[in-house]
């Protein structure tokens, strides 16, 4: 299992094709993103690595996670995320990823945090239909109706679908396309929409449901400049990666 | 301009190298040449019409093409940057709004636009077809209904 990446969400634009079709896509900004620290299974019982992305003041750090980033000699990160990995997946300290990472044409999945609505009631909520709008209906048009039945079980069930806070709490979107990937500007374009502000933080892996291609760079697609550790891994990888774009 | 909006422009660059959109605007006449691809042919379909509506919004512009196609109006919204359709201005009109949507309501004389004279003067004027300064919107467009089928 790789690793995935921490990206920014920067918005929604379209990309017109040579063959004039319009693919709808999310464009992702991959600022940076460091292995801080990594769990191994020895001393903490699994394996993962953990990313940082973006890059947060120095005076804004507490001096416990100044300390956390000085281990790995990286600057502080403004995000720090942990992705489970499997044992031959580990990466080094400070190794810096590359959008090539993730191929166009694989799926993956994107995690992020919903735009949050605020108390909303249940037809936008739960998708209820509501009242009718006329018959006698009065001032409870939107409203959920009956909630349980009569005096036995003469209560409203637990987990019955009622009003209240709607968004703002992690959503996972299953099988989205990569469209683009531009190293350079670390851009990276899925098809379709992700859950989220513009600005927010989303996790990108790649697709549990669905098969990866052969050709994705293992355990992952490095920077080379800043992280001339591993030359065997990201050295083939990053040919093919680049025209794909 | 951030980076989402760069990211535009360069798209908008590279469909815009070899092409040339006339300038145009609502209540001209525009012939719209699409590709169309059948199976492994393809081949250009004409539609021929007043530019009812002009969204201007970067990548994501379009225009609406209103024609009277046996005596049934049809409108069709194409993207403006769409690598298969070329636009030819055909005559300009005289108008007072942006939106033309009042046309859907008149057929007939009613629904003629005044063509716009334009002075010979500049570099990059267009030269409209001869016609009379008034024509009834109906006969010109049936005139070149044989090479579309929709």
């Amino acid at each position: 299992m790789r690793t995935g990446l921490i990206a920014e969400k920067l918005g929604m634009t379209r990309l017109l094709t040579e063959k004039g079709e319009h693919v709808p896509m999310t464009l992702l900004k991959v600022d940076n993103c460091q292995v801080v620290g990594t769990k191994i299974a020895e001393k903490d019982g699994y394996t993962a690595v953990q990313l940082g992305v973006g890059t947060a003041k120095v005076k804004r750090v507490s001096k416990a996670m100044r300390g956390h980033f000085a281990k790995a000699k990286v600057e502080p990160k403004k995000k720090l995320v942990e992705f489970r990995v499997s044992e031959d997946a580990l990466l080094k300290m400070g190794e810096q990823l590359s959008v090539d990472h993730f191929v166009a044409g694989q799926y993956v999945d994107v995690t992020g945090t919903s735009i949050g609505k605020g108390f909303a009631g249940v037809m936008k909520r739960h998708n209820f239909g509501g009242l009718r709008a006329s018959h006698g209906v009065s001032v409870s048009h939107r409203s959920h109706g009956s909630t349980g039945q009569r005096q036995d079980p003469g209560k409203v069930f637990k987990g019955k679908k009622m009003a209240g806070h709607l968004g703002s709490e992690q959503v996972t979107v299953q099988n989205l396309e990569i469209v683009l990937t531009d190293p350079e500007r670390g851009l990276l374009g899925i098809r379709g929409a992700i859950p989220g502000h513009p600005g927010g933080y989303v996790l990108i892996r790649d697709a549990v449901k669905k098969k990866a291609p052969k050709d994705l760079p293992y355990p992952a697609a490095l920077v080379n400049a800043s992280a001339p550790v591993k030359e065997e891994t990201p050295a083939p990888e990053s040919a093919p990666t680049v025209e794909a774009e | 301009m951030n980076l989402l909006q760069t990211f535009e422009q360069e798209q908008l660059n590279k469909l815009t190298e070899n092409k040339k959109i006339p300038d145009f605007q609502a209540g001209d006449t525009l012939k719209v040449m699409v590709k169309v691809v059948e199976g492994t042919r393809e081949r250009v379909q004409a539609f021929e019409g007043i530019c009812i509506a002009r969204k201007n919004a970067g990548i994501n512009s379009s225009f609406t093409v209103r024609k009277i196609s046996y005596g049934e109006g049809v409108e069709r919204v194409f993207p403006l940057y769409s690598p298969n359709i070329e636009i030819q201005l055909v005559r300009r009109g005289v108008v007072r709004r942006a939106k033309l949507y009042y046309l859907r309501g008149l057929t007939g004389k009613k629904a003629r636009i005044a063509e716009k004279i334009v002075r010979k003067t500049g570099a990059n004027m267009v030269v409209p077809q001869k016609q009379e300064p008034i024509v009834p919107a109906e006969p010109e467009v049936e005139a070149k209904e044989r090479s579309t089928e929709e």
